[in-house]
């Protein structure tokens, strides 16, 4: 079989670059890249990033696994991915090079800091001699010199030691970058004075820094490798934009779902990699109602959410697989009771701990059905860090008409990449103003109080404690019809199941649309969550090769869009690749009968694209250059870690 | 306990429709009355107050009162009572738990509400056995308890209820019994209690475990073994013909004769609610040389969660406004016209 074919060779004027910024986890290579990233959005390129670092806080200085890496992919058109392979790899010490050397691409550049490959460091990264000097690195350019004593030079004036002035490492790498990528240094600056307005001299010190990484840049006349490399910024949409990470999309997206309720926000949380960052920004956002409550355990974070919205609040509580799996009887009794509840779930690497700060979409099933007894329930899942905004709108929608907890899949991924957002205007999403009961509802002359009545929804109605008349007990024990008295009776049992079932079937999802391609043909691939952008560029080029290839791109997991079954079956194949051994692929298999083809991954990696590409392939013998063959099984796109 | 309501009703008004199952003779009916008695007397307000229960006999209690009721999961309902206090702090909350729904399962959320001091009254039915299935022991358990689980009796040591509360920094510590006269009294002082406040009640489990209180709650016979306290007077019991007093020697309780009601010369020592040294010292008494310490044991109030949080809130939302579109286009920012703004 032939290999799959892909146009990963750099162009001469390339549209896109993938950089890789690659240190010891206290190097503060995160905070690199987080700069880089906004100069980037600043100068008007689409792009997309993927922090990768180990579970350790501080791992030992100088090993294999306190390697910490983030990279961005940019360009003059449109970005959906972090990219396959860096084209430029920045390595701060010989770990860094050596856990990061195996993806970069033939004929890339390596950026390498001499002052760290001493002999010590070289000894920890498992390096007999040293790569920079032994010619190993031949297929490379390399461009080694000493940014440490260089970065120790430019902030000599500040009269920091060795140790401190060693600190700016990062920023005079930067500096470099900077001018590599022709960027504007004043948003660095400012930034820095802000970080460090108690310490001047340390700001003043990382500037020169930065500064001085630029002027070598400029200066040094190095012939070869390093040169400067202009990105004209992507035509895109007139308007406001910004950077956004998918933790921070779905807090802004929950904040303005209670807002478009008319509800204050009650969010229980517990400590837990990678969902923590959503309870950080939600503790900063309290001027919007928002009363967040770090609980005792993920069990009272989800129990207080409900307590929260049985008494008039939108509860919400949010974790990640092992934290969902404790909060799992909770959820069930929000269920029983019908009180609306968004449940957060960033998935991560599994089962048990799993890979902690690996991003995986293992929780389908869990989402769908991992429950006790019937117990259905909505599930929305995000596609990408500012799509995590409109979904977590539509959790808090689907809460609150149908008196109802929702799932609001996300994944480590989602969360801490970031992309360029078009600010959305809230005034254009339609309120969905929460009602409470305050009268007696039933048809009785003086009226009768029925809790668990169903509006046209199958909604029941949102009585607060505190209305007066009105009091009444729920619990989780089955529930009569209308009144809510406990009641064990076989065929109230038999009617609650059903409409518990029926009212979660009768959400009113939309109708899925085909995000690239036609609605029919030969090939569907059928993505949902995360993998959105891989799949989206591999189907593009795969179509631009003449490949009768679309994409289905799932929002809407449980209930599944009305019309997704018709839509399946006017393909002749489906292929559905996920970061799991083959989930949403069960569920579309079991509800429309269909034979859905798993393509799967769980390294805790994204796909990659020509990993897609050379999959869709396989479909299209008669395509030149698509002669199909294997799929390469590239798990080294990025730093694996050990992880805990 | 929130601000009086001063509402007029009477026991009838906190009965609800729903047919009482607990079993004939069980000490919770006497617990449900005397709830029921009391709350008319405090002037609550039914839409206001609410119950929230776990799982077990005791966790039925809710669907028993003309309130708002939330019979929740296992060892849960400190924290949905928690999350419901927060969302309305003005909602007057009566916990009930057992003693293993509060010590085993929720052990852990137990102690979180109490150290938290989230405003509210928890009573702990205490029956030293799991009743709704049927007859195991449980974290209070006495060793050597034969149930279904235990054949040949049980062998770890029990909880002890009340200092695991006061361990966990609970504010007001009471205990009573379920067919005490005084059992009344023991819930108006937790409802006046700003803070969480612990009740432990010894109920009767006729049916898996009955009459393991006899010794001290016994109708007739036991009184002589109760030490009801009483904030300023002195700890006398048996008819005032004995007493406790404060060895200053080795820091221990121990029993001393009263005789012709000289206590003061008995070195009987005065209760003090809020001396939390000597609430400790209560709580480990050990019954059987000691009697069995009841009424309030401790009280002495101490900020509460909630008002903490609502305080947190205004602090952190002086000055700003809820101005979503401010928010979404805040932090760094450009236009596509080329233009970057000035970061923020």
């Amino acid at each position: 079989m032939a290999t799959a074919v892909h146009n990963s060779d750099a162009p001469a004027a390339p549209d896109a670059i993938v950089v890789r910024f690659a240190g010891d986890s206290g190097d503060g290579m995160q905070l690199t890249g987080g700069q880089f990233t906004l100069s980037t959005a600043l100068a008007g390129n689409d792009l997309a990033t993927f922090p990768d670092f180990p579970a350790e806080i501080r791992a030992p200085q100088g090993t294999l696994f306190g390697v910490s890496a983030f990279q961005i992919n940019f360009g003059s058109r449109e970005i959906n991915t972090a990219g396959d392979a860096p084209d430029v790899l920045v390595a701060m010490n010989p770990a860094a090079l050596k856990v990061n050397l195996k993806s970069l691409k033939p004929g890339g550049l390596i950026i390498a800091d001499t002052g760290a490959f001493t002999k010590r460091n070289l000894q920890k990264a498992e390096y007999e001699t040293n790569p920079l000097e032994d010619g190993s690195l031949a297929k490379y350019d390399l461009l080694a010199f000493d940014i440490s004593a260089r970065t120790i030079e430019a902030v000599a004036p500040f009269g920091l030691g060795n140790k401190d002035a060693l600190r700016s490492k990062n920023m005079w790498t930067l500096g470099l970058a900077l001018w590599m990528f022709d960027r504007d240094r004043k948003p660095i600056h400012d930034w820095l004075k802000q970080k460090f307005a108690r310490k001047p001299e340390i700001a003043d010190a990382n500037i020169a820094a930065l500064d001085a990484g630029h002027a070598y840049g400029e200066t040094a006349e190095i012939a070869g490798p390093l040169k400067q490399v202009e990105l004209p910024p992507v035509p895109s949409e007139p308007g406001l934009y910004r950077t956004v990470t998918g933790a921070e999309a779905i807090s802004l997206g929950l904040v303005a779902g209670v807002q478009l309720a008319e509800l204050p926000m009650f969010f229980g949380g517990y400590p837990i990699t990678p969902a923590s960052a959503i309870l950080h920004h939600l503790a900063r956002l309290k001027e919007f109602g928002v009363t967040t409550f770090q609980a005792e355990d993920e069990i009272a974070a989800i129990c207080a959410a409900i307590g929260a919205s049985w008494a008039g609040s939108l509860g919400v509580t949010s974790s990640s697989g092992p934290g969902i799996a404790l909060k799992t009887e909770a959820m069930g009794l929000a269920i029983m009771t019908e009180l609306p509840l968004v449940v957060v779930n960033s998935q991560r690497g599994g089962p048990s701990t799993g890979l902690p700060t690996k991003t995986e979409q293992s929780d389908l099933y869990q989402a769908v059905y991992g429950r006790n007894g019937d117990a259905p329930m909505p599930v929305v899942a995000a596609r990408s860090p500012s799509d995590a905004f409109d979904c977590a709108i539509e959790a808090v929608r689907i809460a609150v008409k149908y008196m109802t907890p929702v799932m609001l899949l996300t994944d480590g991924y989602i969360a801490n990449a970031a992309e360029p957002w078009k600010v959305p205007n809230p005034a254009d999403y339609t309120p969905f103003p929460a009602k409470f009961t305050t009268e007696k509802q039933g048809p009785k002359e003086e009226g009768e109080l029925l809790p668990y009545a169903r509006d046209e929804h199958g909604a029941r109605p949102w009585i607060k404690p505190g209305t007066p008349g009105l009091m009444h007990r729920i619990g989780g024990i089955e529930k009569a019809e209308g009144t809510g008295h406990i009641d064990y009776a076989p065929d109230n049992h038999q009617r609650m199941t059903d409409a518990r079932r029926d009212k979660v079937l009768g959400v009113d999802v939309p109708d899925q649309d085909v995000c690239l391609g036609e609605p029919g043909g030969k090939l569907a691939v059928v993505g949902w969550g995360s993998t959105f952008g891989p799949i989206h560029q591999a189907v593009g080029r795969a179509r631009a090769k003449g490949c009768d290839v679309s994409q289905i791109h799932v929002r809407h997991i449980w209930p599944l869009p009305a019309n997704l079954g018709e839509l399946l079956r006017g393909y002749d194949h489906v292929l559905v690749p996920e970061m799991n051994t083959g989930q949403f692929k069960t569920v579309l298999r079991d509800q429309y009968l269909i034979d859905a083809i798993p393509l799967t991954k769980t390294s805790g990696q994204p796909f990659q694209i020509a990993e897609l590409e050379a999959a869709i392939g396989k479909f299209f013998d008669d395509i030149e250059g698509n002669e199909g063959g294997e799929v390469p099984a590239n798990d080294q796109q990025l730093p694996s870690t050990e992880a805990d | 306990m929130n601000a009086p309501a001063n509402i007029e009703t009477t026991l009838k008004d906190w009965v609800t429709d729903q047919e009482v199952r607990w079993c004939p003779g069980c000490g919770d009916y006497a617990i449900l009355k005397a709830v029921q008695r009391t709350l008319p007397e405090l002037g609550c307000d039914p839409a206001k107050t609410v119950f929230i229960s776990g799982i077990g006999c005791s966790s039925r209690f809710p669907y028993y009162m003309e309130t708002y009721g939330f019979h929740t999961i296992h060892g849960r309902a400190p924290a949905v009572a928690t999350g419901a206090k927060l969302a309305n702090p003005e909602l007057d909350i009566w916990l009930v738990t057992g003693d293993g729904d509060g010590l085993s399962i929720g052990g852990n959320h137990l102690m979180h509400v109490l150290r938290r001091n989230v405003n509210m009254q928890i009573m702990l039915f205490n029956n030293e056995i799991y009743g709704l299935t049927k007859g195991q022991y449980s974290p209070t358990s006495r060793e050597g308890t034969r149930s279904p689980s235990t054949p040949l009796g049980s062998y770890d040591h029990p909880a002890r209820p009340a200092a695991f509360a006061l361990g966990s920094g609970a504010r007001f510590v009471g205990r009573g019994f379920d067919v005490s006269k005084h059992l009344p009294d023991v819930l108006k002082a937790a409802h006046a209690h700003q803070g969480a406040a612990f009740i432990e009640i010894f109920q009767n489990c006729i049916v898996y475990n009955k009459d393991v209180f006899d010794d001290f709650a016994a109708p007739k016979g036991a009184e002589d073994r109760q030490l009801w306290l009483e904030d300023g007077k002195p700890m006398l019991f048996a008819g005032d013909t004995k007493g406790i007093t404060l060895n200053r020697e080795t820091l221990s309780l121990e029993v001393v004769d009263v005789t012709d009601g000289d206590w003061e010369a008995a070195g009987v020592i005065v209760h003090d609610v809020k001396n939390r040294s000597i609430a400790h010292m209560l709580v480990e008494m050990p019954f059987g040389p000691f009697p069995m310490a009841l009424g309030v044991l401790y009280d002495d109030p101490h900020p509460t969660f909630e008002t903490a949080v609502i305080e947190d809130r205004a602090r952190a939302s002086e000055g700003k406004q809820a101005d979503l579109a401010k928010l979404l286009g805040s932090g760094q920012t450009w236009t596509v016209d080329g233009t970057a703004q000035d970061p923020q």
